[in-house]
Order: structure tokens, then sequence, then C-alpha cells
């Protein structure tokens, strides 16, 4: 009997350390397909699940230095900043949440972008930060993705840009809408000008953001299982009254009906563009 | 015409109703009664001419989705000379929500396009409400196209709750189809002249809205999401509308007063829906005159000027 309260002893005292360990955020479990994996191994393996591929959410800055040459990403216009022209409230004040959420983030606002090198061929390059409102698209947004393509037509770049947000921003309203209409417009002076746009779409991607500079690119790239649409589940749900079917707007449903090119590994991301840039030449 | 009066409007409905009583009994004798007429029908006029001043954007919201205001063929009809309807996007299908065909401004070929709602149930199940699929926006664009390839002016008329938020419009890509014509409108090399006479709703209403002038009835409202898809996100509860329609600054004022549009179009005293005519000829005044203004611009000249319009919205500090 003493074997059997020794081991009974042993294997509480490895749970609890398991148990302090994950509490320690040296493991992860995976939200899709629950295993529990070093936080070292997801690091490494692009922050993806080792064993099922899920792509955990990263933040803007990550997914640019996937894709970029190390220490190469330079930004630009990181100082612009939301002014609230509309005196929006609805529980919050809008100038109350962008100084609260510029100070919890670090950042101005939900896009960072700037240019780089991808095996040493310069790009442009911009991401969304879902942290920041939702990745939501106001007058900063817009203009840094403007400014963004217009940078790349001066330098003779390629635009690469990562999309990862819930659409326009509600607080600027109609200001939201036209930077719908002014960064299409941007892009189709890049376009005029022989020069392209690669649009990655990470979970989650919908609404204005979708319905203009995203799905414009010369080349689509999905993230495996991202959301991507133009409106979102609830509010179809809500309009026909009935349920989604499975997998519905997911990035495997947009490369089955023509959307999206492919469906890519983010560990595939850096190699992948790399071959388009060479063909854009 | 069986149609409710809107809450506001209880006031001008009774006054009215009371005025049809008084011109029913006006063939008896009574020489008072041409006076009491006249002095009713000044009074009617200063009431509704009260309530049309002071509307309340949440107000607005209502006259600008009012059953009885002109639709995009009620304005080709009274506008436009020889329309010819032209139908589909070549891809899938033609899409009722938008309708589209040639016509003469002035004597002049132009192209027109619009979204088109009902005037009923069953018209409105046709026009699916006003809410284009993305065969409406790719009609419109292919329409578009033909325009500038024969160097003919666009006229669009914008009037729909928002692009249809269903599982075969996404499954066509909505949102390729509406960010598409963003891209091709700032393109375009011919004048483009975009009139809001209802409801702009968001990137559905956009989508056929770059315009080198953008204009709107004095009654209309265009945002970024309707004030109910507003209130549901931001105040988790629809019934919140009324507070949000006031902080979208979605009326024709707001939008001018941003920069947004180019100028405000006067509707009839009681709004559009009370007198057709008047509506139709005060948008024919405003198309001309802004139709005269670019006649005098080159294809690069409008490119570019219509460009550098859309560049410049947004306000920001750095």
């Amino acid at each position: 009997m003493g074997l059997r309260t020794f081991l009974l002893d042993k294997i509480q005292k490895v749970t609890e350390i398991k148990k302090r360990e994950i509490q320690k955020d040296v493991w992860v479990k995976c939200d899709k397909c629950g295993e529990v994996s070093y936080k070292d191994d997801i690091q490494k393996n692009y922050n993806t699940c080792p064993s099922c591929n899920y792509h955990f959410k990263v933040s803007a800055i990550e997914k640019i230095n996937m894709i970029l040459d190390p220490g190469t990403f330079v930004e630009i216009d990181a100082n612009l900043k939301s002014l609230d022209p509309l005196g929006f409230k609805d529980s919050k004040r809008y100038v109350d949440r962008i100084r609260d959420t510029v100070k919890k983030t670090g950042i101005n606002d939900a896009f960072i972008s700037g240019y780089g090198t991808i095996y040493k061929k310069p790009v442009h390059i911009g991401a969304f930060e879902f942290s920041f409102l939702g990745g939501s698209m106001g007058s900063v947004v817009g203009e840094k993705i403007t400014r963004l393509i217009e940078s790349a037509i001066s330098n003779r770049h390629h635009v690469i840009t990562i999309s990862c947000s819930g659409g326009a921003r509600m607080q600027e309203s109609i200001l939201s809408l036209m930077q719908m209409a002014k960064t299409s417009a941007a892009l189709k002076k890049l376009s005029n000008e022989g020069l392209a746009h690669i649009s990655i779409l990470t979970d989650p991607t919908t609404g204005g953001v979708t319905a203009s500079f995203a799905m414009l690119g010369d080349v689509h790239i999905a993230e495996p299982g991202a959301l991507v649409g133009f409106a979102g589940p609830r509010v179809i749900e809500q309009t026909i009254r009935q349920k989604l079917p499975e997998g519905f707007q997911t990035s495997e449903f947009l490369l089955q009906h023509g959307m999206v090119d492919m469906v890519l590994h983010r560990r595939e991301w850096k190699d992948t563009i790399y071959k388009l840039l060479e063909f854009f030449g | 015409m069986a149609i409710q009066p809107l809450e506001f409007e209880v006031p001008i409905y009774e006054l009215e109703k009371k005025l049809e009583e008084l011109k029913g009994i006006s063939e008896l004798v009574d020489k008072d009664i041409e006076n009491k007429i006249y002095k009713l029908e000044e009074r009617i006029q200063k009431v509704k001419s009260n309530i049309y001043r002071n509307l309340s954007p949440s107000q607005k919201v209502l006259v600008a989705r009012h059953p009885n205001r002109p639709y995009t063929l009620d304005y080709i009809g009274a506008i436009f000379e020889d329309f010819v309807e032209l139908h589909g996007d070549r891809l899938y299908m033609d899409d009722p929500a938008i309708v589209a065909g040639i016509g003469k401004f002035d004597g002049e070929p132009c192209m027109i396009v619009g979204h088109q709602k009902g005037r009923n149930t069953k018209e409105n199940i046709y026009r699916n409400f006003g809410m284009p699929n993305p065969e409406g926006y790719r009609k419109a664009l292919r329409l578009f196209k033909m325009a500038e390839k024969f160097n003919r002016p666009i006229f669009t008329f914008v009037d729909t709750p928002g692009a249809y938020p269903g599982i075969g419009a996404e499954e066509r890509g909505q949102a390729e189809a509406i960010a598409r014509n963003l891209l091709e409108m700032a393109g375009l090399k011919v004048p483009m002249i975009t009139v809001i006479t209802g409801e702009g709703g968001s990137g559905g209403a956009l989508a056929i809205a770059m315009g080198n002038k953008v204009l709107m009835l004095e009654h209309s409202i265009y945002a970024v999401i309707s004030p109910e898809g507003c209130a549901s996100i931001l105040w988790k509860d629809a019934s919140y509308s009324k507070r949000a329609a006031e902080a979208l600054k979605l009326t024709a004022q707001d939008l001018k007063s941003l920069n947004i549009i180019d100028e405000i179009i006067k509707e009839p005293v009681g709004g559009a829906h009370r007198d057709h005519e008047t509506t139709f000829s005060n948008v024919k005044k405003a198309l001309k005159k802004y139709f005269n203004e670019l006649k005098q611009y080159s294809s690069d000249e409008l490119f570019e000027m219509r460009y550098q319009k859309f560049r410049s919205m947004g306000v920001f500090s750095e």
C-alpha cells in the first residue's frame, strides 16, 4: 500500500506542477483542437498550433515581421492621430475611447505601415491591429493606407496589406465610409503605374475593409480558417432568419468561390510573396 | 395613396382633412367659407414649413424612407428623354434592385444608373427593397464602362438601405463587387453626377456614388451604417436608434458642413413625397448646373478632380 500512496502523491504533485505551468503561460491550449503545446513551440511555428495548424491571433507588427527580412521594417506615418470630427458619443465619448485605446495598445491607430525588404527585395507593407477598436477603419487608417500606396508609387515598390478588421469605424460615420473610396482610388493609381497590390486576409476581415482595398489585390492570400466576408454572420442570420451553413465565410469557403487565390499557412507567406514579387518585376 | 402619415405629420394631415371638408360644403352659399378656406390653406403651409424646417435626424430618416418618395424610375421618367433600359451583368443575372439604361439629358445622350425600391410588397420583393446583390453592382460597372467607351456622361441616383446581406450575395462576392466599383469609378474619364435621393446606405450606396459632384436632397440621409444597426452594435439595443441617428451625423445638412457633398437640393415644403413635380424640377435644375460646369473639363481633368475630391476626405491630426 505504501507504493500506491506514493504514486498517488506523485501524480497529484505532477498535475499541480502542470497546472501551475499552464498558469505561468509556458503551456498554451489550442482554441480549436484543445491540444496543449509548449508556448515556445507555438511561437516557433509562426503562432500556429503544431497539431492542428490553428492560427492564433497575433499583432500587426508580428505579422509584418513574419514576412520581412529581420530588422528591415521602417515605420512611416506613425504620428497620425484620430480626432473626433462628429463629437460622437455612445456609452462613452469617442475621444475618450481613442485616448484609452492609445494608452492600452501603445500605438496611435489601427494600422501600422512602412517599408522593408523580402529576401532583399524592397516592398511597402501595412497591417491592421485588431486590438485597436476592432481594427476599424476611420480617417487615420484610410489616410495611412493611401499614403502607403502613394509612397509605394513614388518609390516604385509593390504594396502588401494585411487586413484584420471589423470594417469601417462607426464613430466617424460618413468620413469612415469615404475612406473606402479614397483607398480604392489610390489603388487605381497604383495599378495604372504597373505596380502590384498583394492583399493578405486574416481573421477576421469584414465590412468596409473587405468591400474596398482588401478585395482589390492583384493576388489575394487568406489565412487558414479566417472569417472573411462583407456582412457579419450575425447580420446575415438576422436578415434571412436561418442558420448559416458550416464553414460559411471562411478562407476555405472564399477559395472555393473564387474570391482568393490561395489559403496559406503563415510559414509560407514570405517565400510565396517573394515568388510573386519576382513575377511582378 | 392610402399611406399612414408619419407621426410628426399628423397635424398637417388633420388640417388637410378639415380643408377637404370645407371644400366639400363650399358649394353651399356661405360667403365666409372662401375666406376660411384661404386662411386654412395658409395655416397648413405654415404648419408644414414649421414642422419640416425643424425635423430631427431620426425624423429625417423616416422622411428619407417614405414610401411615396420619388424613386429612380420616377426621376428617369420626369427628367430624361428617350430612356432605354439595359439589363444584366453578363456574368450571372439581372438585378432589379438597380436599374440602368441610356437616355438623354437636355438633349444629350447619357447613362443613368440608380437603386430602385418598390411601392408595394409585391414590387418590393421583386426589387429586394432596393438592396442590390453583387450582380446589381456589376451591371452598374458594365454600364459605367460603356458610358466611358462612348464618352457619355453618367448620372446616378442613390436610394438603398444597403447592399443585401445574404448567403448568395456573399458566395458571389458582394464585397468584391462593391470594391471593384470604387476602384473603377475612381478611374472614369467621363463626367459623373450623383444624387442621393433617399437612403444612402453605406457601401451599398457608395458603390454607385463616386460622382465628380455629389448632391443630396434636403431630407435624404447618408451614413456608414443604419441608425438601427449602429444602435444594436454600440448600444447593444436597436431601440437606441434615435440617438444613433443623431450621433451618426447623417443628414444632408451635416454632410454639407463636413464637405462630403457639393450641394443640397431643396425639397418642396412638406417633403418630396408630397410634391413629386417640384422635386423633379429642382433636381433637374441642379443637374443642369453641374452638368454644364463639368462639360468644360477634359477627361484627364475629370479623373484627377474626382481623385482629389475623395483623396482629401478625412479628418485627423499629425
